[in-house]
């Protein structure tokens, strides 16, 4: 049986042999599919780890924390007075240290200090430390907890140990896979010295059990409840990584296509062997044994080769998200590829399962294929003609359950599953629109070859049909996220232009250095207007959210751009009578003008009525405006967290030296407009570069696709020309017509894409973009863009029809007489 | 004495319980450890106690606790025991003034709580960093503390020793007490002069105890308040050296003997069989006598199966000289410690030729 | 070794049921050959592929050495197919993608008899030692009915059927390939059925047996 098992499929393999080229592409389609789909997973993957390491270095995920009112680092005396009263508490202090590597290179780190006896242990990074090294972590000179990947990104190893900017030089390094990437975790003690704030803490971990009820606080601790905001970032990050994960899926799709259309090929041009195979005794049960097992080999190879490849993706791609991710939500995602073996396994059993997706049905044909085989190539067209039919009444009813969801949808991923339908429904309903297209052709067609050009088009029609619809897909998702892509740059351009009033941007370290500043600053007659603002972190109905205390000026009712307020709004805002919001807030909370915000402060809940909404591309928190002078009132001690300078133009660099000198201000705390602008398009860059590198490569899958269903349709080709070429065409001739004719049907698809890329690009604008993030762009047309697409889709098939069109040139009679040969 | 018990738990906490070989090459500072124990000032005969200092911390030295047993008794009768420790472990060897400098201290406090009666046994600990406040001693007035749990003067003892009047709290998961103890009595030397020793070898501590205090509090058990009355017994006890490497546990005895007076006896079991037995008779006016090793006769009668292990829990104890041979009864035998290295402590009554109350510790098995 | 009893087989056709054998009784003795004639519709292809285990009847009964093959499932008739009978089809059906040699022992080796030293001789006999590398398409057509013919006896099955094996080859090369068949199929001690319109082949064969509609209408044995 084994053996018996063992002849089969050496002669079913053996066909790979004579035709390499198609099991060459059933191989690269799978190795597409799987390499971009478990890439993006990889990616994903990459960033939840991080995000999970962040959200339990303390156990918990909404770990509860009290913080002091104004987010300040508070006096270590009540963490001792809280433990005194009984409550399990643990003290933390958190801060930004800039260390050099041995290369010079500066890294900004998040330091955390940790007192490891008092901390909520459960299921902690801390608890783990526990179990490795307590008493090194604890005893001069102690220990720097820093995970793998940070530590090799910094070219540092285990036991080195590493100066700070500020000149404290760290504890020895020590590495810890389960610290959150960036992040150096020493003990508090050290963290005071580190970070020269002896005596003080950031924040307090309160047990879990203890916090569930959220207990008021003895009097003479002014702290307040808070929740920490590393369990916010899988929150705030969800839609980044969803948008990623459909791209991947569709790159998926497309891939499954080639595979589907190879293997279907493969099983057309085995029939005759498979009925050899049975007709010479071979069982059924074993031919599928054979051909599944085939399929399984089929999918390891390829799905090993896209697993690998998905690996280098990703570590390509990891450096860009990583940064977009910083850019966008300040979250920490390790530089660094590391990923377990279930990610692998994964990738090879999505590898399998779209295999047997793509495969199933050429087996399937076999099994039910009789052993007496009578070719009716008649009823296998008119097969295709119904499955024509039947796909068209498929989209039909999917773009009726798109339309259905723009009214009804009403989350995320109903937005994704709206796009779904889209590009599926679209995809579906091409052959037909094609058919119909060309039988309009044929009706114009006055010479009898033109009226053949039509007709043998249409014939063709069915087996190009899944490659026309992979080619559509990859057009439409270039289009529509291209559109949204830069429909968002110019958007975000123009209104950072706006926004970015100020010329000059600067954050104090102390209410002191600020005053200093101040004081400085009100002495140069350079400066025209100085524009402190102060800032609470602080939640509105559970979202996190950043309330900015902004003084009155006439330059924000000049220059902030809001995209809806009441009559004179600003001069109310100044007033203390109401805040303006971001867009997001608004959205998510669903807040219109008049609205009031109930915000909780130290003294009681702050009603603020909604004056205004504005937009706040980039910030995934929302934000809250509202008068300075209120909100000092509210949350006092709060210190000024940035001055805005308007600044005589040419005076700007002086003024900078300036600053620098008296109050050795460094790299982000003294900022310039343009490099604001700069480093904010730089993120915004990064955001897409990813999105942008996987669309083109979907599209070079949907050419490859192309080019294996044109390589299959080549032998039948030929037997179709050798009618023409008896009746008096040249061999080049004939090239050029079928040439034509390609064209032809992917210049149509192309121009049939453009509608769907918009439809596309308006989903994503007005649903998915909404829903994921919080804004709405406004709408812009892109022809040229459009355009570049559809050409560099045409050279891709024109690349693609150069071989099999080739062949057609190259043949000789003998090979096309053999035609007739063979239908005698 | 009890209770180089704490030296254990405390390593064990610390990863240091030696359990773990393939840790101790993590880094130096751990297998530091053993050179720092040769920093830490070493227990010797010669050394004079000079109080109230003495009540307060010895940072110098490696290990120290504070431990109080209580005896006692409801308004129904119903007897109850109670435990109150403080342990102290240093990381490295400091003055006092280092110890108290913040978090660079490198003392480490742990506290045990337990309240005990025929029907019940509830326990809970403590783990605390010093030099911040959150754990530590203070002489004057005196206070030991960890988290909310505290053993303080209770008022000005007007030229007495500032140990005799005190007051003690702890709480944990359904159980609390507070207790008022006075003592009027000055404290009581252990051993030679408070040199106790714990092996023939090196091994030996400081040691002293207030073994004469009277009791009146009240004890929460579960929401019900009982108002309690009875007699206390305070341990002070401080070392640098473990125990010897072939001493595997102990068995600890401290009774108040209805006459007045108060013994404590205990045996440290060898691996080999030969155990060092050592013990102290206390006459009701605060006079002591050394009992020498070969004065003293503990036998094991009964195991009781506690927690999975076989603890002996019934004993007869004798002191031939002094015509003393009683035997001992726990009040509740499942009074087991299930704490990181778990031990077996809890209240006794004994019968025979002295009658009386007491408490037992355990640990070892 | 063959018993025919009693056979009926009929077809579904867009026009009704069509009865295409009615009740055929047959035998044929070990290492006996037998031609199979008729028209087209007469029946005798339909006769040969349930003899061949590559469909079944609706009725009667088929006997190969003993074995009856009424009530065998899809695998047991695979085996049957396999081990019992071999078929020379007129399209050759070779493998295209295996080369000759592969070809000629493709079912022995599927029936797990490869017989190294009969290839050789079989290879020998049918002039192909020298085409053994070759792929099918690279043979004319009377070389690639001969790897048929090879394949076929390969196996040495007690019967061999062949269907039209030379109807596709001009005279002079069928009647070369005719003699190899009987000579190779009287030195494998197999019995041979074979359907042929021609009256010529027919005549080489030990007996001759006419259908018409489904019946056996003449028969040159008495």
């Amino acid at each position: 049986m084994i053996e018996r098992l063992g002849w089969v499929l050496r002669t079913l393999l053996s066909h790979w042999r004579r035709h390499p080229l198609q099991g060459v592409c059933l191989l690269v389609g799978l190795w597409l599919a799987t390499g971009l789909w478990t890439g993006v997973q990889a990616l994903n993957e990459q960033a939840r780890d991080s995000y999970d390491r962040a959200a339990g270095l303390f156990g918990e995920d909404n770990q509860s924390v009290l913080v002091s009112p104004g987010n300040q680092p508070f006096d270590q005396e009540y963490f001792v007075t809280l433990r005194r009263a009984g409550w399990p508490v643990s003290p933390v202090l958190q801060g930004s240290v800039t260390l050099n590597g041995p290369d010079g290179a500066a890294t900004r780190l998040r330091l955390t200090g940790i007192e490891p006896l008092s901390v909520p242990e459960q299921g902690s990074v801390v608890g783990t430390i526990q179990q490795v090294d307590l008493v090194g972590f604890l005893v001069p000179p102690g220990r720097t907890w820093i995970a793998p990947d940070t530590l090799a990104e910094l070219g540092l190893s285990s036991g080195d140990t590493a100066q700070l900017a500020n000149g404290h030089a760290l504890p020895p390094l020590q590495s810890l896979a389960a610290v959150p990437p960036g992040m150096l975790l020493v003990d508090i003690g050290v963290a005071q010295r580190m970070l020269d704030q002896s005596g003080r803490l950031s924040q307090l971990l309160v047990e879990g059990a203890f916090a569930a009820n959220q207990p008021p606080l003895p009097e003479q601790v002014a702290l307040r409840w808070d929740v920490r905001d590393e369990g916010d970032l899988q929150r705030l990050t969800d839609s980044f990584h969803m948008n990623l994960t459909a791209l991947g899926l569709l790159a998926f799709i497309v891939g499954l296509f080639i595979v589907h259309a190879a293997a279907g090929l493969a099983m057309e041009q085995r029939r005759g062997l498979l009925q050899t195979l049975r007709a010479c005794g071979t069982s059924l049960r074993l031919v599928v044994c054979a051909l599944l097992l085939e399929l399984l080999v089929l999918a390891l190879v390829g799905g090993s080769l896209g697993v690998l490849s998905g690996f280098a993706l990703a570590s390509l791609l990891v450096g860009d998200l990583a940064a977009s991710l910083r850019g966008l939500y300040g979250a920490q995602v390790a530089g660094q590829l590391v990923l377990d073996s279930q990610w692998w396994l994964t990738g090879l059993a999505m590898s399998l399962a779209g295999t047997l997706l793509a495969g199933g049905s050429s087996v399937l044909k076999a099994m039910r294929m009789p052993v007496l085989a009578w070719a009716r190539p008649q009823a296998w067209r008119d097969a295709q003609a119904r499955s024509i039919r039947r796909l068209a009444i498929m989209g039909v009813l999917l773009l009726l359950v798109a339309g259905i969801l723009i009214y009804v949808g009403e989350s995320l991923l109903t937005g994704f599953m709206l796009l779904g339908c889209l590009l599926l429904g679209a995809a579906w309903l091409l052959p037909l629109v094609l058919s119909l297209l060309l039988r309009g052709g044929r009706k114009l067609a006055r010479s009898p070859l033109g009226h053949w050009f039509w007709a043998d088009s249409q014939q063709q029609l069915s087996g190009l049909s899944l490659a026309l619809m992979a080619l559509l897909l990859a057009l439409a998702a270039n289009i529509g996220v291209g559109s949204m892509t830069e429909g968002f740059r110019l958007t975000f351009t123009s209104w950072l232009d706006q926004r970015l009033a100020a010329d000059l941007y600067l954050r104090p370290e102390s209410q002191a250095q600020a005053d200093s500043i101040e004081q400085w600053l009100s002495r140069q007659p350079s400066v025209q207007a100085q524009l402190p603002s102060w800032q609470v972190q602080s939640r509105v109905r559970d979202w996190p959210t950043e309330v900015s205390g902004v003084i009155d000026h006439p330059l924000y009712a000049r220059r902030w751009p809001l995209i809806e307020a009441v009559p004179g709004a600003w001069d109310q805002l100044a007033q203390g009578r109401g805040a303006v919001i971001s867009e997001q807030l608004a959205y998510r909370l669903d807040i219109e003008l008049g609205d009031a915000i109930e915000l909780e402060t130290p003294d009681g809940i702050w009603t603020l009525p909604v004056l205004g909404r504005y937009a706040d591309y980039g910030n995934p928190k929302g934000q809250l405006l509202v008068s300075a002078e209120q909100l000092n009132q509210r949350w006092p001690g709060l210190e000024v967290s940035s001055i805005g300078l308007l600044v005589d133009e040419a005076a700007i660099s002086d003024l900078v030296a300036g600053l620098q000198d008296n109050f050795e201000l460094g790299g982000f705390s003294l900022i310039d407009q343009a490099a604001l602008k700069r480093y904010s398009q730089q993120v915004f860059e990064q955001t897409f570069s990813a999105t942008a590198a996987l669309n083109t490569l979907t599209l070079g899958v949907a050419a490859v696709a192309l080019f294996t269903s044109l390589l299959s349709l080549a032998d039948a080709r030929l037997s179709q020309l050798a009618p023409l070429w008896a009746m008096g065409l040249r061999p080049s001739r004939l090239a050029w017509l079928s040439l034509a004719q390609m064209l032809m049907l992917a210049t149509l698809t192309c121009v049939l894409a453009i509608p769907v890329g918009l439809a596309l690009a308006w989903c994503l604008v007005e649903v998915v973009n909404v829903q994921a993030f919080g804004w709405r762009l406004p709408w812009h047309w892109f022809p040229f863009q459009w355009l570049t697409l559809a050409g560099f889709a045409l050279l891709a098939v024109l690349l693609a029809s150069i071989s099999p069109v080739w062949r057609i040139v190259r043949v000789g009679p003998t090979q096309l007489l053999r035609q007739f040969a063979h239908n005698a | 004495m009890h209770r180089f018990s704490c030296l254990f738990v405390l390593l064990a906490m610390l990863g240091l319980a030696g359990c773990e070989p393939e840790q101790q090459s993590v880094d130096a500072g751990f297998a530091g450890l053993g050179e720092q124990a040769e920093g830490f000032t070493e227990v010797s005969p010669d050394r004079r106690f000079e109080f109230p200092a003495d009540h307060g911390a010895h940072p110098d030295y490696r290990i120290e606790w504070w431990y109080v047993t209580a005896n006692l008794t409801d308004e129904d009768g119903r007897e109850w025991g109670a435990q109150w420790t403080l342990f102290r472990q240093a990381l490295q060897p400091q003055t006092p003034l280092e110890a108290e400098a913040g978090w660079n201290s490198a003392q480490v406090w742990l506290g045990h709580s337990a309240v005990t009666h025929a029907g019940g046994h509830k326990y809970a600990d403590r783990l605390a960093r010093g030099g911040v406040g959150q754990a530590g001693v203070r002489v004057e007035p005196f206070e030991a503390w960890i988290d909310d749990w505290s053993l303080a003067q209770a008022r000005d003892t007007q030229g007495q020793d500032s140990l005799s009047a005190l007051s003690v709290k702890a709480a944990g998961e359904d159980f609390s007490y507070q207790l008022n103890l006075t003592a009027d009595r000055p404290v009581v030397l252990q051993g030679e002069q408070g040199y106790s020793r714990k092996s023939e070898g090196d091994q030996a501590s400081y040691y002293y105890s207030q073994p004469f205090f009277s009791v009146e509090g009240a004890i929460e058990w579960e929401g019900q308040r009982h108002i309690v009355t009875g007699q206390a017994w305070l341990d002070r006890e401080w070392s640098s050296q473990p125990l010897a490497a072939n001493q595997q546990g102990w068995d600890w005895f401290s009774l108040h003997l209805d006459g007045g007076e108060k013994l404590m006896l205990f045996r440290l079991r060898s691996t080999d069989g030969s155990h060092y037995y050592s013990g102290t008779w206390i006459q009701p006016d605060g006079e002591t006598q050394p009992l020498a090793p070969g004065a003293i006769e503990l036998e094991p009668l009964d195991e009781t199966t506690v927690a999975g292990r076989e603890v002996p829990t019934r004993w007869r104890l004798r002191i031939p000289s002094r015509a003393f041979d009683v035997t001992t009864e726990p009040l509740n035998e499942q009074a087991w410690m299930g704490t990181t290295i778990p031990y077996w402590e809890g209240p006794i009554r004994f019968g025979g030729s002295h009658t009386g109350v007491g408490y037992l510790e355990m640990t070892g098995y | 070794m063959l018993e025919v009893s009693t056979l009926t087989k009929s077809y579904q056709n867009p026009q009704g049921p069509l009865q295409v054998l009615n009740g055929v009784d047959l035998r044929l003795t070990a290492g006996h050959t037998l031609a199979l004639m008729g028209e087209s519709g007469s029946g005798k292809s339909t006769l040969l592929h349930l003899v061949a285990g590559l469909d079944q009847a609706d009725a009667g009964e088929i006997k190969v050495a003993g074995t009856s093959l009424t009530g065998l499932g899809e695998a047991a008739r695979a085996a049957y197919r396999r081990d019992r009978v071999a078929v020379i089809f007129q399209q050759f059906n070779l493998v295209p993608s295996l080369k000759v040699a592969d070809n000629l022992a493709f079912q022995a080796r599927l029936a797990g008899r490869e017989d190294t030293a009969w290839l050789a001789l079989l290879a020998e006999r049918l002039g192909l030692a020298s085409l053994l590398d070759r792929y099918p398409e690279q043979l004319s057509g009377g070389q690639q009915q001969r790897v048929a013919v090879g394949r076929a006896l390969a196996v040495r099955p007690p019967l061999i059927l062949a269907d039209e094996p030379t109807g596709n080859l001009d005279e002079h090369t069928a009647d070369e390939v005719m003699t190899l068949l009987l000579e190779l199929v009287r030195e494998a001690e197999s019995s041979l059925l074979m359907v042929t319109h021609s009256a010529r082949l027919a005549a080489r064969l030990d007996r001759q047996v006419t259908l018409s509609a489904g019946r056996i209408v003449g028969d040159s044995l008495p």
